[in-house]
């Protein structure tokens, strides 16, 4: 099944056990069924709670703020993540606040779906993996699609923290597979994080979120073919508030080497808080501090030769890592 | 005021001797609790910041007698009247204001962050509309003829959040009652240096009924509005009513750049200096009433202790 299915299929399974769940956002009915195509056939199944809404990403967050407020569940599609930032108000200073600024914790149940990242060629305003942008706020959780955790379980996971999350999916993840992963290496998934590894123990460990995964695993595949290099991949279905996962512990003492890839840009990226996060857990058990994997600073352009070389990708990657082991 | 939502159109006696002393008594008293807050900012007895609606607070208490407790009613950094009309809680009111027990939301809030039952102040311009539309949303297939009243100043036409909630409001017909309370000044910049066209043409570019009010007689208000907020309900349409309205104090606290002579012309059109001529018999004496209330009231919450909040876990590094 592809990831673009098996999204859709969860948001149709929603629908339909959540009397109270509200679908709203840009060109989301039939037969458009949305920018990429997650929404089809959505609003031909629930057509008074699957709503087509005007350009307006600010109100259209305020209405998923106002019904959650009035008890209901509501998923927004932002057409392109980089549109967020017209709904940032709605985030920052409404919908998250209202989880605690009244005194006693007030349940918001509105997933905002933010389609991200860059490789199709839609330059510096449709490309950007926005995320490290919403890092930090309380009460605000941002979980990120992945090709290892289906998505029905995602969801059921955000509406029960009963607080705003973000949910960052990674463009060109839609026509990938799910949960496919060659040999040697093998997927298992617990508490939240796939775990790719070869079974011994890694002489890396990659953290990575799922827009980025199957490039940080082709690396690791290469690695291992070209440099014997043995690694373990990490992928995290929530971003933020990040939490080692416990299998972290055995992997990092091991390896004593940690990588976390991400498309983002340069500065202030997630990637920086995660490694806060190991540094503070493992500090004296690291052969040397987190290394941060990340996309080129600046715009992300629109030519393809010129996106390619901004862009974090397998070679970037690869190189990244056998350059820090190698020396 | 309690009225259910199939009521027939109530009987507004006309006023004339001034508002019933029920009224009066309750513009009174949000007039006394104002006065009492810029009295303790002056002693240096409150932290942060206020915002107070004096003379503007014949309007909410003239909405509320309109509205429903089951109507949400969404307010804004100049609250407070919108507060004690619909709770008659001055208590609870300023001990969130002062941080100490019994605070409606624990003291976290303030003044411009409250939330009870299903009334809620926000302290962002523009940002209540497009959630209050949400609301408008759910009631309209979950609670049909109730509504969502939001209050906003001229001020908050500056923003763009406005547009787009009066576009969704119209287009998906909800039950949105906008009260926009227009006293000419947006913190120091007048209406006429902030506001190009007029919001009776703003409301009619996205064909949504506009109702100016420039009266502070609330039960001649009352008549006027009941009629047109009923089709609010029964027809689940958006209004705006617009008060023509005067804002006698600081936008905060101290920060007024208006002439004297100015402000003393509102003071002149002021309800309360109204109110004092037609009521002379009666209004003397629930204007100390009101005074002494919240006097006893302000003595009692400043001597209260520290409110507590164990605050939210979170679960972040």
């Amino acid at each position: 099944m592809r990831v673009a299915e098996n999204l859709n299929a969860a948001l149709a399974a929603l629908l339909a056990r959540e009397p109270n769940l509200y679908l709203l956002g840009e060109d989301v009915v039939d037969p458009y069924g949305g920018a990429f195509k997650i929404t089809r056939g959505l609003s031909t199944g629930f057509p008074d709670r699957v709503l087509s809404t005007p350009i307006s990403e600010n109100a259209v967050t305020g209405l998923a703020a106002g019904l959650a407020l009035s008890g209901d569940l509501a998923i927004v599609e932002i057409m392109f993540g980089d549109f967020a930032a017209l709904a940032f108000d709605q985030l920052l200073n409404f919908a998250s606040k209202s989880v605690s600024m009244y005194g006693s914790r007030l349940p918001m149940r509105m997933v905002v779906r933010c389609p991200v990242g860059g490789g199709r060629g839609y330059g510096p305003t449709h490309s950007q993996s926005p995320q490290k942008h919403f890092v930090g706020i309380p009460n605000l959780a941002l979980y990120e699609l992945s090709p290892f955790h289906d998505n029905l379980a995602v969801f059921e996971e955000m509406f029960a923290r009963a607080e705003p999350c973000v949910f960052f999916e990674d463009k060109v993840l839609y026509t990938r597979r799910m949960g496919a992963v060659e040999p040697p290496f093998s997927v298992e998934v617990s508490g939240g994080v796939a775990r790719v590894s070869l079974g011994g123990p890694p002489d890396c460990v990659v953290i990575a979120p799922g827009g980025v995964a199957h490039r940080a695993l082709a690396a690791m595949r290469s690695l291992l073919v070209e440099e014997e290099i043995a690694g373990t991949l990490l992928v995290p279905s929530r971003l933020y508030p990040f939490d080692l996962p416990d299998v972290f512990d055995a992997d990092v003492r091991a390896a004593r080497r940690v990588f976390v890839v991400e498309e983002s840009t340069a500065g202030g990226t997630w990637g920086a808080e995660v490694a806060h996060v190991v540094h503070r857990r493992h500090w004296g058990r690291l052969a040397l501090p987190v290394t941060l994997i990340h996309s080129l600073g600046g715009v992300i352009p629109t030519a393809a030769h010129l996106e390619r070389a901004a862009l974090v990708n397998e070679s970037t990657i690869h190189s990244a890592i056998r350059e820090t082991i190698r020396g | 005021m309690t009225r259910p939502v199939t009521a027939e159109p109530a009987v507004f006696p006309a006023e004339a001797d001034g508002p019933d002393d029920a009224d009066l008594s309750l513009m009174l008293m949000i007039r006394a609790f104002e006065l009492k807050l810029l009295d303790l900012f002056g002693r240096g007895l409150l932290n942060g910041t206020t915002h107070t609606c004096l003379g503007q607070e014949y309007i909410p208490v003239a909405m509320e007698a309109l509205l429903d407790p089951g109507d949400h009613v969404f307010s804004n950094h100049r609250g407070h009247g919108h507060y004690l009309a619909r709770f008659r809680d001055p208590a609870g009111l300023l001990a969130e204001i002062m941080g100490r027990e019994g605070a409606v939301c624990a003291g976290v809030g303030g003044s411009q962050h409250i939330r009870r039952d299903r009334f809620l102040s926000t302290g962002v311009q523009g940002e209540s509309l497009p959630v209050a539309a949400g609301v408008a949303l759910h009631l309209k297939r979950a609670e049909p003829g109730r509504l969502a009243c939001v209050y906003i100043g001229d001020g908050t036409f500056g923003e763009g959040a406005v547009y787009e909630a009066f576009n969704i409001a119209s287009l998906w017909a909800l039950p949105l009652l906008v009260v926009v309370e227009n006293n000419g000044i947006a913190q120091s910049t007048p209406t006429s240096r902030h506001l190009a066209g007029s919001i009776a043409g703003r409301a009619a570019a996205f064909g949504i009924d506009h109702h100016l009010v420039e009266s502070s007689d609330v039960t001649e208000i009352r008549r006027t509005l009941d009629p047109l907020v009923s089709r609010v309900r029964s027809r689940s349409t958006p209004l705006v009513v617009e008060f023509v309205t005067r804002r006698l104090g600081p936008h905060s606290k101290g920060d007024d750049t208006r002439p004297a002579p100015a402000v003393q012309a509102l003071r002149e059109q002021d309800w309360y200096a109204r109110c004092a001529a037609a009521c002379s018999g009666r209004f003397p004496r629930l204007d100390a009433e009101a005074r002494a209330h919240i006097d006893a009231v302000a003595a009692e919450v400043t001597a209260r202790g520290p409110s507590r909040w164990e605050g939210t876990r979170w679960e972040g590094p």
